[in-house]
């Protein structure tokens, strides 16, 4: 584990820079690693990632782009318009949780 | 007298019926299990029945042969679980009571999932391979393809025995070889993952054997829907895959019935304590087998070490007491790359595919993570050991240790 500094924030992230301690991240810090990526938060960006954000609480994993859709009730054609490429990757990197289980 | 239903008579339920028969007593416990269908299919062997390799009728017996005296085989549909009564409601009106719920009725393949897939190419430029009729449906037409671009493809993961894909495409290459007609066939792999396979180690080891097999990934391709008329695959981010001939692995789910007695996730599988198996905010419920919402691969490898986890702990849930087996996730499979070898993955939770041997008692041992013949006919005599040990609970599991993590 190593620790990054992201802004002013300093932050405990895994090998691949997906953040490995839930609390001690805010939107503030989601801003700031959106911007790592080139993606510019927006209402419609931050509707998904509050969704990842409180369903990690309840399921202990990050949701899978069919949970964010059937459960958090946004359309898997507008997560990849907003997160463009690989969209479950880079919420879960923005909303500061563990890559998203590869599906085993 | 208490009575524990189980639902669905597969892998999962018949290796566990057996074995609860012998450990409950039969005047405290009555056990009944239910099936919608008669027949028991051996579904490793859906993967050869397209090449020809195996019949259709080698692979099903009827399930009552696997179910053991002492318990009660009802078929029926089940239309819902009323948890708060404690009751399945099946669709032909009869009810179940039960104090002791096991839900072990699957997952299967929902093309309709898929805008598309279902419409006028299915069967004829599009098939499947987990079903019986989709298999056979598949031999007739790759029997007939004379040239063209065959892409294989996963709707979305996670599917049970998540290699079978890989391993179709490997066989393919093979199947085409034989026939002197590799050269006219171009083959493409498309799949939802980064890489060939989920495990790191595996995915190199299996992405290096496509590369060497001129066999295209297509990888991170998540379908949106199929064009039938034009036959391409159209993914969320826009890409087209076009193909003559479709191999597809629908998305998989489990059945409706859990949805309508909000026992499922958006899947319709169950929500498990990945370590007892007990459904998530119930008491006298479990899930094992594929239906398990749990993140280890949905295979039959997982039921057997799942089934020898759980007989003990239930008989202590039951008594009253903590359930203190933990179950790690233990997967393994053996994978088909064609020529007559296989490979052998052997993984956990926490533990990556590693390189060494598999003690699989009466056959085994075999070499993991590394082509061998011994392998390929450690698969083929599965089949055997399938009916007549693993179902009726006679295979021994050995626990995981340190007996294969050297050598290799």
């Amino acid at each position: 584990m190593t620790i990054t500094t992201v802004g002013d924030y300093q932050l405990h992230v895994d090998g691949e820079g997906f953040l490995t301690e839930y609390d001690e991240w805010d939107e503030a810090v989601g801003e700031k690693l959106a911007n790592q990526i080139d993606i510019t938060m927006t209402d419609a960006h931050w509707k998904a990632i509050r969704f990842l954000r409180e369903d990690f609480v309840e399921q202990g994993e990050t949701a899978t782009l069919r949970r964010v859709s059937t459960i958090g009730g946004i359309p898997i054609k507008e997560l990849f318009e907003l997160f463009p490429g690989k969209p479950a990757k880079k919420m879960a990197y923005i909303a500061g949780l563990p890559k998203p289980r590869g599906c085993v | 007298m208490r009575k524990l239903l189980v639902l669905g008579a597969g892998t999962a339920g018949t290796m566990l019926v057996n074995r609860l028969r012998r450990r409950l007593h039969p005047l405290l416990w009555h056990i009944t299990v239910v099936d919608e269908s008669q027949q028991h299919v051996y579904q490793p062997g859906l993967l050869m029945v397209p090449f020809g390799q195996l019949s259709s009728d080698q692979l099903t017996q009827p399930r009552s042969r696997f179910i053991p005296d002492g318990v009660e085989l009802v078929y029926g549909q089940i239309d819902r679980v009323d948890t708060s009564a404690r009751l399945v409601r099946l669709t032909n009106g009869r009810r179940l009571a039960y104090d002791q719920l096991v839900i072990a009725t699957g997952v299967r393949p929902r093309p309709d999932q898929t805008p598309g897939m279902l419409g006028p190419q299915w069967r004829k430029s599009i098939f499947d391979f987990y079903t019986v009729d989709g298999a056979i449906a598949l031999a007739e037409a790759l029997r007939r393809l004379e040239h063209g671009r065959v892409v294989v493809h996963i709707a979305e993961m996670p599917i049970k025995c998540p290699v079978a894909p890989l391993e179709f495409a490997f066989l393919a290459d093979a199947y085409f070889r034989e026939r002197g007609m590799r050269d006219r066939i171009e083959l493409v792999y498309a799949t939802p993952l980064p890489a060939a396979f989920t495990k790191p180690v595996a995915a190199q080891q299996l992405g290096d054997l496509l590369d060497e097999k001129k066999i295209q990934l297509e990888p991170d391709f998540v379908v949106e829907r199929i064009d039938p008329e034009a036959k391409l695959l159209v993914s969320y981010d826009g890409r087209e895959v076009p193909f003559d001939l479709l191999v597809t692995v629908p998305v998989n789910m489990g059945g409706d019935y859990l949805a309508r007695s909000g026992l499922g996730n958006e899947l319709n599988c169950v929500p498990v304590d990945k370590r007892t198996f007990l459904a998530k905010g119930h008491k006298d419920i479990f899930a094992l087998g594929d239906v398990a919402d749990l993140p280890t691969s949905k295979a039959g490898s997982v039921a057997h070490f799942s089934v020898d986890v759980f007989v003990d702990n239930f008989l202590r849930h039951i008594a009253a007491a903590p359930m203190t087996e933990n179950f790690d996730g233990h997967a393994n499979c053996f994978v088909e790359t064609g020529d007559g070898k296989a490979l052998l993955l052997d993984f956990d939770y926490d533990t990556e595919p590693l390189p060494g041997h598999f003690p699989l008692p009466v056959i085994g041992p075999f070499p993991l993570l590394r082509e061998s013949r011994l392998n390929h006919w450690g698969k083929r005599a599965f089949r055997w050991v399938y009916w007549n040990l693993l179902l009726p609970g006679r295979l021994p599991h050995r626990r995981k240790g340190n007996d294969h993590h050297h050598g290799g």
